[in-house]
């Protein structure tokens, strides 16, 4: 069965931990500005929400990186090859949901890749409001109906 | 059933591929009009700056790719179509009979009419075979004088910089980009190029080149005599059609399709910069040439050929452009739309800058400058039409709270 990061933002205190986590195991330094998942603070409405790429089926980047740069591993996970992005960042503008970066000091894009199948983040969360848990599980549908209102081309009706 | 594809840029290559995992018994060919496997024309700016070598172009990487799914690649061109007989006519290669056809032939640079713009020594940038004679003709610290400063022309400036040579580049309109971004953007790129060291000279034609191999002379519209080893040409593109001329497919700029990207001729489709397709943006039918634009018509062409009827609901336009390190893109109607509103946030000493562009409360456009975080949350909200409600007051006074409030739209923090 497919993993992917059940992110339940009723239980996330904005601690950040994910952000501090994630940007040691991805580029080995304690910097929230190089994390791949971002914790928004919506004070006004006392809420906070992590963010980060959902790994969509039809993924947009992969589809418009010229070089098949970006491919699917066997959980499901999309994953950019740094030997074969050219850094032209047409995934970064391609992606609805701004999850993948253009990373200026190495000249590649950078996005969630799930740690290799144990993300640091959801490891790290003290709240449980990241879990890495069967796909099927609440919570992830709701940006995967946003993603389907992004598609160019309708449903297919047949 | 036999699909016959025409062009293996990715369009083509997309298209090729969807058929395969729709279909997994039917034939498919695929005609690439070029001595090569299927490429990216994309990724030639990263050849001439030596990121990459040839293979770093090609659209797959496997070698069997084409072979594994049963794709048979030709490399011929298509010289004519007869839609009633549901032939084409190839050079170089046996002509073959359809059942469904799609032309994805992509398009061509254009040649402005000017003296001497054939002489050797001036080339497009457009295809592997242009830019290994650009790689062959000029060397680090030659001069070189490109034409056009538009989105290719920019990109294309960027590499010419990387090669090591002396660049002028000569642009007709007021700015850099002028279809892709608004002034003061387009100026801040230019001033951030000629800080670098790169003389740009916008509002300026070029009238004349003359000279020969050893050394080409250009008159340029405001009296400079500029010399140079090499003159690049990127001065628009216009879609592949002449050989559709008695096919019986209409067409008009590009080829013209409705809404499954269906020609007027039977069982013949089109799909990428050579068609005529609609723009989600104005509802208008238009040559888009962009790689995404390739890539959405491929894969629903596609769809529509193997009777799994899929509209189009319209392409995004959107560019991303990296200048010698200032990084800048746009979305949609960043222009603006007739009774809409902008917000902009102009940093001229940080080159940065932000511009969006709302009709009632939807985002419709946008252009940024020197920021790129999670910059595809503009394409997310023009797409999807997102009604920002207070958010959109919240962006007109800081235009760049944008990922928050695409974040709280997608996931339903809004009207408080
Ligand atoms: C230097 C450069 C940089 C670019 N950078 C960007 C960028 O950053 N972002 C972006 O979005 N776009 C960029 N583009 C544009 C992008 O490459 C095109 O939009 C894209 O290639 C279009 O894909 P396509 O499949 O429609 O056509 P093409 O890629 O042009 O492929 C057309 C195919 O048709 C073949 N063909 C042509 N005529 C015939 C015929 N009569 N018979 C058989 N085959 C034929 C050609 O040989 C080719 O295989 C760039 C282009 C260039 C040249």
């Amino acid at each position: 069965m497919l993993k992917a990061l059940v992110i339940d933002p009723g239980k996330c205190t904005g601690c950040k931990q994910c952000e501090l986590a994630c940007s040691l195991e991805q580029e080995g330094v304690f910097n929230v500005s190089k994390s791949r998942i971002r914790v928004f603070d919506f004070h006004e409405e006392a809420r906070f929400i992590p963010y980060t790429c959902t790994q969509c089926d039809e993924a947009w980047c992969q589809q418009a990186c010229p070089v098949n740069a970006i491919t699917t591993t066997d959980d499901g996970v999309k994953v950019v090859h740094d030997n074969l992005c050219v850094g032209c960042k047409v995934c970064t503008i391609a992606c609805p949901f701004g999850t993948v970066n253009y990373n200026a000091s190495t000249g590649k894009v950078i996005k969630c890749n799930m740690c290799g199948g144990d993300p640091a983040c959801a490891k790290i969360c003290p709240t449980d409001a990241i879990v890495y848990a069967d796909v099927e599980q609440a919570g992830h549908s709701r940006m995967e109906d946003w993603a389907k209102k992004t598609d160019s081309g309708a449903q297919a009706t047949a | 059933m036999h699909h016959v594809i025409l062009g293996a840029g990715p369009a083509g290559v997309v298209a090729a591929e969807t058929l395969r995992k729709l279909d997994s018994k039917c034939k498919i060919t695929l005609v690439g009009g070029e001595g090569e496997p299927p490429y990216s024309r994309m990724a030639i700016p990263y050849l001439l700056s030596g990121d990459i070598d040839e293979g770093g172009t090609y659209l797959r990487h496997d070698k069997t790719h084409y072979d594994d799914l049963d794709i048979k690649y030709v490399q011929a061109n298509a010289k004519s179509v007869d839609s009633k007989a549901k032939t084409v006519a190839l050079d170089g290669a046996k002509d073959l009979n359809y059942d469904t056809l799609l032309i994805a032939t992509g398009s061509s640079p254009l040649q402005p009419p000017v003296k001497g713009i054939d002489l050797p020594g001036v080339s497009t940038c457009w295809t592997l075979e242009d830019s290994r004679n650009i790689l062959k003709t000029a060397k680090k610290g030659d001069s070189v004088v490109l034409m056009g400063a538009g989105f290719i022309g920019s990109i294309i400036l960027e590499a010419l910089v990387k090669m090591g040579v002396k660049l002028t580049v000569v642009e007709m309109g007021d700015r850099m980009v002028p279809r892709m971004m608004d002034d003061t953007a387009g100026n801040m790129m230019k001033r951030w190029c000629q800080e670098q060291g790169v003389t740009v000279l916008t509002g300026a034609k070029i009238e004349e080149i003359s000279g020969d191999k050893s050394g080409l002379q250009v008159a340029v519209s405001n009296g400079d005599k500029l010399d140079a080893k090499l003159v690049v040409v990127a001065a628009g593109v216009a879609p592949n059609i002449d050989f559709l001329k008695k096919s019986g497919v209409k067409t008009g700029a590009g080829v013209i399709v409705d809404e499954h990207l269906a020609t007027s001729a039977p069982d013949v489709y089109a799909a990428g910069d050579v068609a005529e397709a609609r723009d989600l943006s104005t509802g208008e039918w238009d040559v888009m040439a962009i790689q995404p634009v390739a890539v959405e018509h491929g894969y629903l062409a596609a769809q529509n050929m193997a009777g799994v009827p899929t509209p189009h609901q319209g392409s995004l336009n959107m560019n991303v452009l990296d200048t010698l390190g200032l990084i800048s893109s746009s979305f949609g109607s960043w222009q603006g739309v007739k009774g809409g509103e902008s917000a902009k946030l102009v940093d001229e000493d940080g080159f940065r800058y932000l511009r969006l562009e709302f009709s009632g409360d939807q985002l419709v456009g946008g252009q940024a400058v020197g920021m790129t975080e999670n910059i595809g949350v503009m394409r997310g909200l023009i797409q999807t039409g997102y009604h920002l409600g207070d958010w959109k007051d919240k962006l007109m006074k800081s235009p760049q709270r944008l990922t928050e409030a695409y974040v709280a739209a997608s996931q339903g923090v809004t009207h408080v």
